[in-house]
């Protein structure tokens, strides 16, 4: 019974958290830590099992509260959206960690609140993996939309303007899904992905008309997760939002969101759909993500601040993964779906990084960086193994995600892409050497004074609770790095054949 | 001319959603006001919403309200009762628009508390100095 149900329970324990935190915190903020740490840890414990499930005895589909399929909602198990499931409640509680020191230190008075809605963003994006249903997704994402935009309002400065075009931003790219969801309930009469799957290939005619819906639905899932020319509002709303929120928000939105584009393209319109009847759409597509990333990463140059030449980062990222999956081959969408763990571990280590900085020296221009390998060294160590991980150097998981693009990339003959990766890799390796190579040497101050000075400088090391995830985190890049094969074999492999 | 005019008539509403999400498309585009943008937002989800309760709607059709043992006895005809289904679907997006309204309208006020005007050009200004 309970095992059955487990999913259910990773889901509803961080949402029933959230107004228990909400109410008890008003009382005394100490209810605060152990609701949220609780909740979380349940959550990442609960989604080992549910992956360990799924792995033994197969995928399966769940009815929620027993209304049988195309009426209902189903929520549908399989090692993808298990192994989401475990990604999303780890980073989640390795995030609330770091969230609950920089929360206390940014919005003091205010946990609850942020929490509050911290809980119920990690509850829709749990939902969101494992729906199967085209309009439960939407107001999942409008769920986990509508926290986000609350947590990025909460910052200080211009946080609530960025937070204001997110919303308009995020709005058009929902309402877009939301009539590409109507589109198909006009062709099929139903919302349930494999029922609308299924209709869809008996049906005579209407190409065009499936064809405007899937637009649709693309546009707005690619304005939703910041694909390049759409990306105009997240380096604003991410780099001005409470490092709390950061450390949550930037590993895991903009990947849910490619997860979901994977699900829509798979679970309601089928391969040969996008791919070959498609074709030229889908060569556009790989085109537009190889400009993406050259154009992102060449952003992200021009930043003079680490969290914002993060989020440029980020907007190359998305390209990857979306020119991973439109390469129409095995190599190129495993690639991609590993891409999506590795990119999410690898966000959280450079964020998690950046928040114990600006908690440590108040700021993140490079200025503040200097001399910071003295200051906080292992907070640097941890740095430096995430910024490898972007980089792609062989023992990170960066390496083995970025190798299977690649390497789906000569497959399927599209050299542009494949160049654009190279590209991006090197601009990463000259961004992080530059990061480097300032908080390597000493202040500017220190250094006129010679010698005698250097050797003053303490060790002001991040609290424990800023350290402890940061170093979790740095060692599960290598851990994850070096079970790539494992991954691939047994979790996405698996799964392909119902792709492809 | 004709054919167009036909073709207007015959699939009014889809034209009049057409027609009001342009409108609001435009203002959150083009204006400068953010509560503009705001409204502009709105008139945008409200065409999405009465797009799809249009489609549920038959000609000469009835309310979905039926007895339950006529229908277990004589069944019934889908094309005589109206599709009840968008509606529920709109009540639930409904709800969705008002809460990102609300959002949208408090952090408009943090943001008229901070800089003192909602014109986006005044607030860049602003920051710039």
């Amino acid at each position: 019974m309970i095992k059955q149900n487990l999913h259910m329970f990773v889901m509803a324990a961080p949402l029933l958290c959230a107004f228990a935190v909400n109410l008890l915190g008003r009382l005394s903020r100490a209810w605060v830590a152990p609701l949220v740490l609780g909740a979380l840890g349940f959550s990442t414990y609960g989604a080992i099992f549910v992956l360990q499930e799924v792995l033994t005895n197969g995928s399966f589909r769940y009815v929620v509260g027993n209304w049988t399929a195309p009426y209902g909602i189903e929520l549908v198990l399989d090692p993808l959206s298990a192994m989401m499931l475990l990604l999303v409640s780890t980073v989640a509680f390795l995030a609330s960690i770091s969230a609950l020191k920089s929360v206390s230190q940014e919005l003091p008075g205010r946990e609850h609140f942020f929490f509050t809605l911290f809980l119920i963003l990690i509850a829709g994006l749990n939902g969101l993996v494992m729906t199967a249903d085209a309009f439960n997704l939407y107001v999942l994402l409008e769920i986990t939309s509508i926290t986000t935009y609350g947590l990025i309002g909460m910052g200080s400065g211009r946080a609530p303007l960025s937070s204001f075009n997110y919303i308009i931003m995020g709005s058009i790219g929902a309402c877009f899904y939301l009539l590409g969801v109507g589109y198909l309930y006009i062709l099929t009469g139903s919302l349930n992905m494999a029922d609308i799957s299924t209709i869809l290939g008996g049906l005579q005619g209407g190409n065009v008309a499936t064809a405007t819906a899937f637009a649709f639905l693309m546009v707005g899932l690619w304005v939703k997760m910041a694909f390049f020319p759409l990306h105009g509002w997240l380096p604003n709303a991410y780099s001005h939002a409470p490092s709390g929120a950061g450390v949550m928000i930037a590993p895991l939105m903009t990947k849910v969101t490619v997860y979901l584009m994977i699900r829509v393209m798979f679970s309601i319109f089928s391969p040969e759909f996008e791919f070959v009847r498609h074709a030229g759409v889908q060569n556009l597509i790989v085109w537009v993500s190889a400009i993406a990333i050259i154009c992102a990463s060449l952003l992200a140059f021009s930043q003079r601040d680490l969290k914002r030449m993060l989020t440029y980062i980020i907007v190359a990222e998305v390209g990857y993964m979306v020119g991973g999956v439109w390469l129409a081959n095995t190599t190129g969408l495993s690639g991609a779906i590993l891409h999506i763990v590795n990119d999410a571990l690898m966000t959280l280590c450079l964020f998690l990084a950046a928040s114990a900085i600006a908690y440590r020296t108040g700021g993140l221009s490079f200025e503040h960086l200097r001399g910071l390998y003295r200051k906080m060294p292992v907070t640097m160590a941890a740095f430096t193994i995430g910024a490898f991980a972007m980089i792609g150097v062989p023992p990170t998981c960066g390496f083995f995600s970025k190798w299977y693009l690649i390497l789906g990339g000569a497959e399927a003959g599209h050299w542009e892409f494949v160049a654009a990766l190279v590209l991006s890799s090197l601009v990463n390796a000259i961004l992080f050497f530059r990061i480097i190579e300032i908080a390597f040497y000493p202040t500017e101050e220190s250094h006129g004074h010679g010698h005698h000075e250097q050797e003053k400088v303490k060790v002001q090391e991040a609290p424990l609770m800023l350290l402890n995830p940061l170093v979790i985190t740095a060692v599960l890049l290598i851990v994850v790095g070096l079970s790539s094969g494992t991954i691939v074999n047994d979790v996405i492999r698996v799964v392909l054949p119902d792709l492809f | 001319m004709e054919a167009i005019l036909a073709e207007l008539v015959a699939k009014y509403n889809y034209w009049i959603y057409v027609v009001l999400m342009m409108i609001g498309f435009y203002a959150m585009i083009g204006k400068r006001n953010l509560v503009k943008k705001l409204l502009g937002m709105n008139i945008f989800q409200t065409a999405i919403i009465l797009f799809f309760i249009s489609t549920g709607v038959k000609r000469g059709g009835a309310i979905p309200i039926l007895d339950k043992h006529e229908v277990l006895l004589h069944g019934i005809n889908p094309a005589t009762i109206d599709n009840p289904l968008p509606h529920v679907l709109m009540l639930t997006a409904i709800v969705v628009s008002v809460s990102v309204t609300g959002v949208a309208l408090a952090i408009l006020i943090r943001i008229y508390r901070r800089y003192g005007t909602l014109e986006e050009d005044e607030i860049l200004e602003k920051i710039g100095k």
